[in-house]
């Protein structure tokens, strides 16, 4: 019989309070993904073409896949500097779960690019002249589908960490598993502008929010004990 | 007879297709300090990573309390205190955090502040728990990780290397503290090239235990 351990939410206050700090400290990190998203939609209009009926085509679609790439550019370092610096063995030794404490990790990542990246979305969306009626679909699958952006790229993340250049192996092990996410994001975006529901699309991106948040974080504890299994 | 606290049944390890040592048969009791030595690359690091369940390369088996380690991982981590070859120290936070982060972890959070305190006092950190752990030298970066020492309940201690980067009082006070813990009923299991001056030392030579024939991964 495993016995209950009697500090689960303190371990996972503990990690979740720590990463917060760190992601405060760093804060060129948190403004990384960030800057990289502004700086490719303020040169859409630029290169492609200002005009108001073509921007607002490309709108949702180049809003969702520049936020894809923006959340796999902060990717790389999620668990990067735990291995190096060895607390991530004494996460994994801990009497705790690996799972609480991987869950802890990826909430501070989601709030530090996903929900960020969210919230300068409505901004861009003028940039690119969309549509009135695109506003509450965008924000809403934005934020349900970079909850399941961390959580599936953590699992790439995990994978790759004891790899000296994992970069490339990390796009190329998350890129199809992002793929379902991108297309019902942008498509709840695309269906709001021209006037048809939209809650289909919202309801597969909570459901697969749902399918990661359960299932990743298992995922990843289990690639994290591999990459340090050496 | 009550079962030794940790005990190694041949073990045998191995590391990118080498193997180390085999035929490893030890009993860690309670009470003890077990220096492992050995030459650069004899294995003590990879021992030590086997034991506390990093890694799990190896043959042989591993029993805690009696019990195969599998059986009880909750428990025995329960006991655990592992100081690696990594420091184990974030370098943007300042000693008081890192240690911190360590209580929550463990789930040994009850009256931290008084204890984190004198952790700090008796590693000599006083003074710098709320400075950036970057901007210390790597012997007080060493001194944090061994603050965890003074924090913590557990009852077995496996210390890679802990000597490194440390001063000749800091290492006199460490063998105290090893006197302490070991009187109490603790284990300690070391890896150091230096000489340790306790008389309840027992030192376990890599060496003894050759690697014998190739293993055979079915």
């Amino acid at each position: 019989m495993p016995e209950r351990s009697p500090g689960v939410g303190a371990a996972f206050w503990a990690t979740l309070g720590r990463d917060l700090k760190l992601v405060a400290r760093n804060r060129g990190e948190l403004a990384n993904p960030l800057v990289f998203f502004l700086v490719v939609i303020t040169m859409v209009p630029l290169g492609v073409s200002p005009s108001p009926s073509v921007l607002a085509t490309l709108a949702p679609g180049m809003i969702w896949v520049v936020a894809l790439l923006a959340t796999l550019l902060s990717l790389d370092g999620l668990f990067r500097s735990d291995f190096d610096d060895g607390t991530l063995e004494q996460l994994l030794i801990s009497p705790q779960s690996a799972y609480i404490n991987v869950i802890a990790k990826l909430l501070v990542h989601w709030l530090s690019t996903g929900l960020a990246l969210t919230l300068v979305a409505p901004l861009l969306g003028v940039m690119m002249s969309l549509p009135e009626a695109g506003y509450a679909p965008l924000l809403l699958s934005l934020l349900l589908g970079t909850g399941s952006l961390s959580l599936i790229g953590g699992i790439g993340a995990a994978l790759t960490v004891s790899l000296r250049k994992g970069g490339l192996l990390l796009s190329l092990i998350i890129m199809p598993l992002y793929v379902p996410v991108l297309i019902f994001g942008a498509s709840a975006v695309r269906a709001a502008i021209e006037g048809f529901a939209y809650n289909t699309q919202l309801a597969v991106l909570g459901a697969l929010l749902a399918l990661a948040l359960v299932l990743a974080p298992l995922a990843i504890a289990g690639a994290l004990k591999m990459s340090v299994n050496n | 007879m009550t079962p030794a606290l940790l005990e190694l049944h041949e073990l045998a390890c191995e590391r990118d297709g080498r193997q180390l040592f085999a035929g490893l048969n030890w009993q860690f009791e309670a009470g003890q300090v077990v220096q492992i030595v050995g030459p650069n690359g004899a294995g003590k690091t990879t021992l030590l990573r086997a034991l506390v369940s990093l890694s799990s390369q190896y043959q042989g088996q591993i029993r805690f309390a009696g019990k195969p380690l599998a059986d009880n991982l909750y428990g025995f981590r329960q006991q655990l205190l592992y100081l690696g070859h990594l420091p184990g120290i974030k370098a943007a936070l300042t000693p008081a955090e890192n240690l911190r982060w360590y209580a929550g972890l463990r789930g040994e959070a009850q009256e931290l502040e008084l204890k984190l305190q004198q952790a700090l006092q008796a590693v000599g950190l006083y003074g710098y728990e709320d400075q950036p752990s970057y901007s210390l030298s790597a012997g007080q970066q060493r001194r944090v990780g061994l603050a965890r020492l003074y924090l913590s309940q557990a009852k077995i201690w496996v210390l890679d290397e802990p000597l490194t980067a440390i001063d000749k009082a800091g290492v006199a006070r460490l063998e105290s503290l090893f006197k302490n813990h070991t009187e109490a009923g603790g284990l300690v299991i070391i890896t150091t090239h230096q000489d340790l001056q306790l008389d309840n030392l027992r030192q376990l030579d890599l060496c003894d235990f050759p690697p014998g024939q190739e293993l055979d991964y079915a």
